[in-house]
């Protein structure tokens, strides 16, 4: 099938193509040179904004802590309901809504592609059969390593190596896509009810500490020549004062980049640039992040932006989910504290009027502000502990408009409003800088060759808004920037219109990506010599269960690498 | 405006009609209330293909509207669901979620209502003639939002879990109550007349349970802190007899206050002794 986009504003910053009036041509899920013009069906978009499909580099959409959250909250069902239509299922939930709603509500806003970061191995099945069921977007999932038991043993002895290989085989059989750090070395503390305050305690039982987890993984990332780096979630999460630990887990691994590529990913920053010694002392400390980011260049973060709203935090982080539990005094529970890692969840509502939730208000903004380079600082909720994925339209209008954050700051709790920088920061984003913040710049931090971008050859997922940047001021109509992005005009995935005018048209099945690693020497037999005894002696599955075969997914989407071990 | 409504059959399905509201009513003429949508199982239907409508017309606007249900309606959920004013009776038994998040006016059932009668309602008045079934005021399940205001009346017994998460308000129940009155109570009033099943005030923080039957027992995680020689449960509602005055769940820290008849309740007379 052939398809025509004619006479958009195309935003395309990876090709450097800013507000462009031109045309799109797609053929076979691909974008191509040129189509032919009778014989293609044509989208007239004049004066409307082109884009790339949308990307998310993190977003809690499937697996066994998604679902607990589920039946954790069926008072968030209850308030939030679509019915069928002709083409689409019926779902529920607001903050952790069914997979086919999560599916169609990303479309609907022109995302296509969509990050679950956070799969234990042990429910690596789940998670799958999760993503397979999210209708429309492609997929993928990002292991949790960090707290694993071999890889804890492995770079506690110094093998890099082993580690990479055993890593290799790790990725290959839960079909992941990156390596995911949560709390390096605090939830293996977890399983005995303690944790690590800094990146330089040592883990109970292992003589290790995060630091060197997080240098051995992102070495043993740069052997396997993963296209993403290590994502990572930082220690002492949400507590005061964390930033500077943030700042050291950034610093630690700073020797290891080379060419000013990035090394490291800093997810959810808002939740790790705290300042202060206790709540009471609680403030901003989202300039000293900012100023490192600024001046190195082998690190990206995004944002974890918190909107005012009843939300539910789930991370594999148990110890924070904890602290976080008996700060507010909500239901919740512990999960996946015998797999892997070790999840929590909690029911959460961030107010307007407590000092607290305002300040992280400003803290996410401040973050994508303060950073000067968009390609460094990328958009995202942190689904849905931050707030759901449908409050992207408001965020977007936040970083475009001076106006609409002093609206939003005119109703926060004063003393918050007194202490933040908001009002002292100008700068308002432009659409090429929000294309890559929402788009290119995810794509490129997840080193994805074929989305983000509207060049040829590119997979032909777009988004269509209806916004006209020459006649209308996007820093004087947020609104208009909040609708437009609330309902995309068209989206396009893989070459179909699969939304118009905010409806979903169309069913189509999205991809799972995940990485085919290609070792330079066969070591499968040592890996699983090694495990098969470990499962026999520790494991309640049997190992033949343990890993997913690639028919296991529905529209299986492998990633060739070649590796270094 | 009065609203006369009489079920055209025998429902099988579960019918959702929350349309039959009197702000939603007030104004509208019969075509027009005929028209409302309502849901019989899956099937999306008009409330004329469900009830047989009357309407008399005083000619004043100014009245409040009275809808008055005659017939079995318990298979019809969300009757005045978030009703701000007005008045519905309910000749017959009434179905689920009656008045949920009620604001205001009035509700009367001369029958029996199953769970979740008034439902985190914020104001307005729902009494009932019969027996009312569990969750009495209570939120939907998961939910911390409990009753916020209004009034209550049961003459006849309840289910489980009665004001369970209530903040504000007062539900007085006329007959027996089931186990879990108040559960999780922050505030408010709860008034049983007569007997009531055990864990009454379970993880209760704060607000009033009266209890003027026998109960099977107090939870171990209340204190008894004296005995009482009359007990307010409203303005103008005193009732004159002793009572012991409980204070918990201390589990949660709570000051909740625990009412309990002595004389119906011999088999707590243990407790005078720490007195």
């Amino acid at each position: 099938m052939e398809l025509l986009i004619k006479n958009g504003f195309v935003y395309d910053p990876i090709n450097g193509v800013n507000g462009e009036k031109m045309d799109i041509a797609i053929k076979d899920g691909k974008i191509v040179e040129k189509v032919n013009e009778r014989r293609a069906k044509k989208i007239d978009a004049s004066g409307m904004i082109v884009m790339p499909g949308g990307i998310d580099i993190h977003s809690h959409i499937a697996g066994g802590k998604v679902n607990a959250g589920r039946l954790l909250r069926p008072e968030d069902h209850f308030k939030d309901v679509e019915p069928k239509t002709a083409v689409t299922r019926s779902g529920v939930g607001y903050s952790i809504p069914s997979t086919f709603t999560t599916g169609y509500r990303y479309a609907r806003m022109g995302w296509t592609t969509v990050m679950d970061p956070a799969m234990p191995p042990l429910e690596a099945k789940h998670t799958h059969e999760e993503l397979s069921d999210t209708p429309i977007i492609d997929k993928a999932s990002y292991p949790l390593l960090g707290d694993w038991w071999f890889v804890l043993e492995y770079l506690r002895d110094g093998k890099i190596e082993e580690c990479a290989r055993h890593v290799a085989w790790m990725i290959k059989a839960t079909k992941g896509y990156a390596i995911k750090l949560v709390n390096p070395g605090g939830l293996e503390a977890w399983g005995f009810g303690r944790n690590v305050e800094s990146i330089d305690d040592q883990v109970p039982y292992f003589g290790i500490t995060p630091r060197e987890i997080i240098r051995g993984l992102c070495k043993v990332n740069k052997l396997l020549h993963l296209p993403h780096t290590i994502h990572v979630h930082t220690n002492n999460l949400g507590k005061p004062g964390n930033y500077i630990t943030a700042l050291e887990t950034m610093r630690c691994v700073e020797d290891l980049a080379d060419d000013g590529k990035p090394v490291i990913h800093i997810t959810h920053c808002q939740f790790s640039a705290f300042k202060g010694d206790d709540w009471r002392t609680f403030e901003s400390g989202a300039e000293e992040i900012a100023n490192y980011v600024n001046v190195h260049s082998h690190v990206t973060l995004d944002m974890g932006q918190v909107i005012f709203t009843d939300t539910t935090t789930m991370t594999a982080d148990g110890p924070f989910q904890y602290t976080l539990y008996t700060l507010s005094g909500n239901k919740w529970t512990n999960h996946d504290v015998e797999t892997e890692t070790s999840a929590g969840i909690v029911p959460f509502h961030y107010k307007r009027k407590s000092y607290v939730h305002a300040t992280q208000w400003s803290i996410g903004l401040e973050l994508a502000l303060l950073i000067k380079d968009p390609w460094k600082i990328l958009m995202t909720t942190d689904h849905p502990n931050g707030g759901p994925f449908i409050a992207y339209p408001r965020i977007i209008a936040w970083l475009m408009s001076r106006k609409a954050r002093e609206a939003t700051l005119k109703k926060i709790n004063p003393k918050a409003r007194s202490r933040s920088l908001l009002p002292s920061i100008d700068r308002e984003l432009d659409f090429y800088e929000i294309a890559i913040v929402t788009r290119a710049g995810q794509a490129k931090a997840l080193g994805l060759k074929h989305k983000g971008h509207l060049g040829v050859g590119a997979d032909a997922d777009i988004a269509i808004y209806n916004f006209n940047p020459e006649t209308m001021d996007p820093s004087k109509k947020y609104r208009a920037v909040r609708r437009a992005f609330k309902r995309a005009t068209y989206t396009i995935k893989g070459g179909q219109v699969v939304v118009k005018d905010g409806e979903v048209l169309k069913h189509v099945d999205g991809v799972t990506m995940w990485v085919n690693i290609q070792l330079c020497e066969p070591c499968e037999i040592e890996v699983n010599e090694n495990l098969r005894r470990r499962f026999k002696e520790y494991w309640t599955v049997e190992f033949e269960n343990y890993p997913v075969s690639e028919d296991y997914l529905a529209v299986s989407h492998p990633i060739p690498v070649k590796a270094d071990v | 405006m009065m609203v006369n409504l009489y079920p055209l059959k025998e429902f099988r399905l579960p019918v959702v009609a929350e349309c039959i509201n009197p702000d939603i009513f007030h104004g509208k003429s019969l075509k027009e209330i005929e028209a409302l949508e309502a849901w019989e199982g899956n099937k999306k239907k008009r409330l004329g293909d469900l009830f047989k409508v009357e309407v008399e017309n005083t000619g004043s606007d100014q009245e409040a509207t009275v809808i008055k249900i005659n017939g079995d309606v318990s298979c019809v959920r969300r009757i005045g669901a978030s009703m701000k004013s007005g008045e519905i009776i309910v000749k017959g038994d009434a179905g689920m979620h009656l008045g949920e998040e009620m604001r205001g006016g009035k509700i009367t059932v001369y029958g029996n209502v199953p769970g979740w009668a008034g439902s985190m309602m914020n104001g307005g008045t729902i009494e009932v003639h019969g027996n009312a079934g569990d969750y009495l005021g209570a939120p939907y399940r998961g939910s911390a939002e409990g009753m916020k205001g209004g009034k209550i009346i049961v003459h006849g017994n309840v289910g489980r879990e009665a004001g369970a998460h209530m903040k504000k308000g007062i539900i007085k129940i006329y007959g027996c109550a089931g186990q879990f009155v108040g559960f999780r109570m922050k505030g408010g009033t709860i008034y049983v007349q007569k007997d009531c099943e055990a864990r009454a005030g379970a993880c209760m923080v704060d607000g009033t349970i009266i209890i003027g039957g026998r109960i099977e027992s107090v939870m171990p995680t209340f204190t008894i802190e004296g005995l009482r020689k009359k007990v307010k449960v409203e303005e103008g509602e005193v009732i004159e007899a002793p009572f012991y005055l409980f204070i918990g769940d201390l589990t949660e820290n709570g000051r909740g206050r625990l009412f309990v008849a002595k004389e119906p309740n011999p088999h707590l007379s243990h407790y005078e002794k720490f007195l």
